[in-house]
């Protein structure tokens, strides 16, 4: 079917990975670079009875997905640095109430207003931080549209099974370049709804009392169960509780509930990884160009590889450790000032050997400037 | 023409926080505080059903129940 | 009484203080629900943070208590994602007014079929006490001890320019008027403002000498004036109660849907 084949923008790809994850709902405000998701749906939710709102504000964006998501609907939003951090105090409420939602962040330059038409992956750990509080939280990377798109997908899988928000850690560079999007097949991918409670009409239910299996059924607001919410610490039946056993489960639960998967959660690709001797760390629009040189130069007997991450938080420490225990060195390749690099040199058994191989004036990170950090460093001895 | 007639002042002790509210404002003097600073009907003869106790009430912690008299429209 | 039917019984007696207006609005609001014949599961109520907000705790619907000054956002997620809902949004005079301002204007704008109700006490009561938007000049609060140098705002005026379809004020003191505003108001199709004078004896009473809970709600019935009244012909400096606006304008999640059969039309 030729419209399954698209020549688009990252932006729309993310969009595309929405709709076919079911997305029902969108509530934005126009950010450069993110301005194009909302762009298309505000054409594309209607044409399939979707619903789409531009609020007032990035808060107001925030909190209505959260709103919507309680009736049941599969809700996201999209913005970029300073909405992303407007939107902060509404994600933790997220976390908080255990609510599903997708939040896009298409990353340029900051810090503040920034470097609004350029690239760069400096909300890494807002991602993971940017809300107050213990928390856990799930972020999603793609350097390429195909995967922009699978990863939106499992985004939303993510969100619906682990009640949580997830953050797709996008860049300016993915989000506005045009290239290849293949659509898959309806029932291609896998598709993940919230579990539903099957508690009857009349019997108690409550929302926060985790299965045995951990997952907590919810249900929508205007069905049978009428429940509280708050993003006050809680009992199981939504009500505020200062109780110190009550607030001491909760917050491991919301914490555990990821940590505990976080085999489930990892994402990543490796490219020329088969006995690497430098290792290449890399994610989003930075992960074309390290891909780009290993490919070169393992043509050229060089033994480059890549590790691709495309799922940042929860840090996939274990994988990182273990792919990197024969390296001599590793690079991690980003566009900020070694916020993945950090996490990187915490997992490895020699953290004297990660170097950072970063740029952040705005430009993308080309091949090259790796090429020269890596030639300083093999000039090294290392 | 007969008026509402109070069959019986219901009063949740539990809810009632004696603030003094209904105790204020009955027309016709029916409620006091007690030792206790609960509200209690003193005067239930006098009480000519006008609710406003009931519906001015923060705590929801009282009840006018009446007999309906025949001019009572509802 | 009928109305306990739609009270969460087990968390009795509230937290509110004694005298508290509040649990006045929470009464008329549930007489006037009850007076509409609605359907529990039908109502959505959405609070943001606050003595005021806290509301949505006792009320057996489906509950949402959200943030400070965003429960209006949260609502028009939930109002737009499922229409049929009955929005119900109480919030106190700093939750709507101040970190919240923004919100309400944007609802009133879009004319959301929402029924915002302001818990007007004219101070942040949970918080012990500070001084609100609304408190006006010379007055008394722990965060101006030397007195508030802020004038305040009409709330009825700012929903009018902003757009609400429905706009009433009345006072605790004034309780079947609260009931009858409430329902009109919940009953409307489009945004409503029903802004409800309530004491805070605690706090605002004690520190500007307003005295307790039946001497505030005294002033409430001396210091007000229904419109079109002889009382406030002869003092129009008396705070004006009454329907101020009551009007049809296209609703915002039924001109959605209109965008939505063209969409799907192609």
């Amino acid at each position: 079917m030729t419209n399954s084949i698209k020549f688009i923008q990252g932006n729309e790809a993310c969009v595309e990975g929405a709709l076919y994850a079911g997305l029902e709902f969108f509530a934005g405000y126009p950010i450069t670079p993110s301005t194009e998701i909302a762009e298309h749906l505000a054409g594309r939710l209607p044409e399939r009875g979707g619903k789409f709102i531009q609020m007032e504000d990035e808060i107001a964006s925030m909190c209505a997905i959260v709103g919507a998501s309680l009736t049941g609907r599969k809700v996201m939003t999209a913005t970029s640095g300073p909405g992303f951090s407007l939107k902060q105090e509404a994600i933790g409420y997220a976390c908080m109430a255990e609510i599903p939602c997708v939040i896009a962040n298409v990353q340029r330059g900051g810090p503040s207003t920034g470097n609004p038409t350029h690239v760069s992956q400096g909300d890494v750990n807002q991602a993971r931080w940017g809300t107050h509080g213990d928390h856990n939280i799930i972020a999603l990377t793609a350097s390429n549209h195909q995967d922009v798109f699978s990863i939106t997908v499992d985004a939303f899988n993510m969100a619906e099974t682990y009640r949580t928000p997830v953050i797709l850690l996008l860049d300016e560079a993915v989000g506005h370049l045009r290239e290849k999007l293949v659509i898959p097949e309806k029932g291609e991918l896998p598709i993940v709804d919230r579990l539903r409670t099957s508690v009857p009409k009349g019997v108690d239910y409550h929302p926060y009392l985790p299965r045995e299996d951990g997952r907590l059924p919810m249900s929508d607001f205007g069905g049978d169960h009428r429940y509280n919410v708050t993003g006050l610490f809680h009992d199981m039946w939504g009500f505020p509780s200062n109780n110190p056993k009550v607030v001491n489960e909760l917050l491991r639960h919301l914490v555990d509930k990821i940590d505990n998967n976080i085999q489930t959660i990892t994402r990543y690709k490796e490219h020329c990884l088969e006995g690497a001797e430098y290792i290449l760390i890399s994610y989003g629009s930075s992960a074309r160009s390290a891909i780009h040189l290993a490919q070169n130069r393992r043509n050229k007997g060089e033994k480059i590889g890549v590790l691709e991450l495309q799922s940042i938080w929860p840090f996939p420490v274990e994988l990182v450790r273990e792919k990197c225990a024969g390296a001599k060195a590793v690079l991690v390749v980003e566009m900020n000032m070694g916020q993945v690099m950090a996490q990187v040199k915490a997992a490895v058994d020699e953290p004297g050997k990660v170097f950072l191989a970063n740029r952040i004036d705005g430009k993308l990170i080309t091949p090259s400037d790796i090429k020269r950090l890596l030639r300083v460093i093999q000039g090294r001895g290392v | 023409m007969a008026k509402n007639k109070l069959r019986e002042l219901v009063i949740n002790r539990d809810w009632c926080k004696g603030c003094g509210i209904c105790v204020g404002f009955c027309p016709k003097k029916v409620l006091e505080l007690d030792s206790r600073e609960k509200v209690i009907a003193v005067r239930p003869e006098e009480c000519i059903c006008c609710s406003l106790c009931e519906l001015r009430c923060p705590d929801l912690a009282i009840e006018v129940l009446m007999d309906k008299g025949d001019d009572n429209d509802e | 009484m009928a109305v306990t039917d739609y009270l969460r019984e087990r968390f009795f007696p509230h937290m509110w203080c004694p005298g508290c207006g509040h649990g006045t609005v929470l009464n008329s609001l549930l007489r006037a629900i009850e007076e509409l014949g609605l359907n529990k599961n039908d109502i959505v109520m959405t609070s943001g943070i606050g003595c005021s907000a806290r509301i949505s705790g006792y009320v057996d619907f489906h509950s949402l208590h959200t943030i400070h000054g965003r429960a209006l956002t949260f609502a028009t997620g939930v109002k737009l994602a499922r229409p049929h809902l009955k929005l119900l949004v109480p919030m106190g005079d700093g939750d709507a007014l101040a970190i919240g301002g923004n919100h309400f204007i944007h609802a009133a704008r879009r004319n959301i079929d929402i029924t915002a109700i302001i818990m007007n006490n004219r101070i942040y009561g949970m918080t012990g006490g500070q001084f609100s938007p609304l408190s006006g000049p010379g007055k008394k609060a722990t965060t101006a001890p030397y007195l508030t140098i802020d004038s305040e705002f009409d709330i009825v005026k700012l929903a009018e320019a902003a757009g609400a379809t429905f706009v009433a004020r009345s006072t605790t003191y004034h309780a079947k008027e609260c009931i009858d505003f409430l329902k009109k108001a919940i009953d409307h199709k489009g945004f409503s403002v029903v802004e409800i004078l309530s004491q805070c004896p605690t706090h605002y009473g004690r520190k500007n000498k307003e005295g307790d809970a039946p001497q505030m709600m005294e002033s409430y019935k001396n210091n007000t004036a229904k419109i079109g009244s002889k009382a406030l012909a002869e003092n129009p400096s008396l705070i004006a109660r009454g329907i101020f606006v009551d009007v049809e304008r296209p609703e915002y999640c039924q001109e959605y849907d209109k965008i939505i059969e063209r969409a799907m039309k192609g």
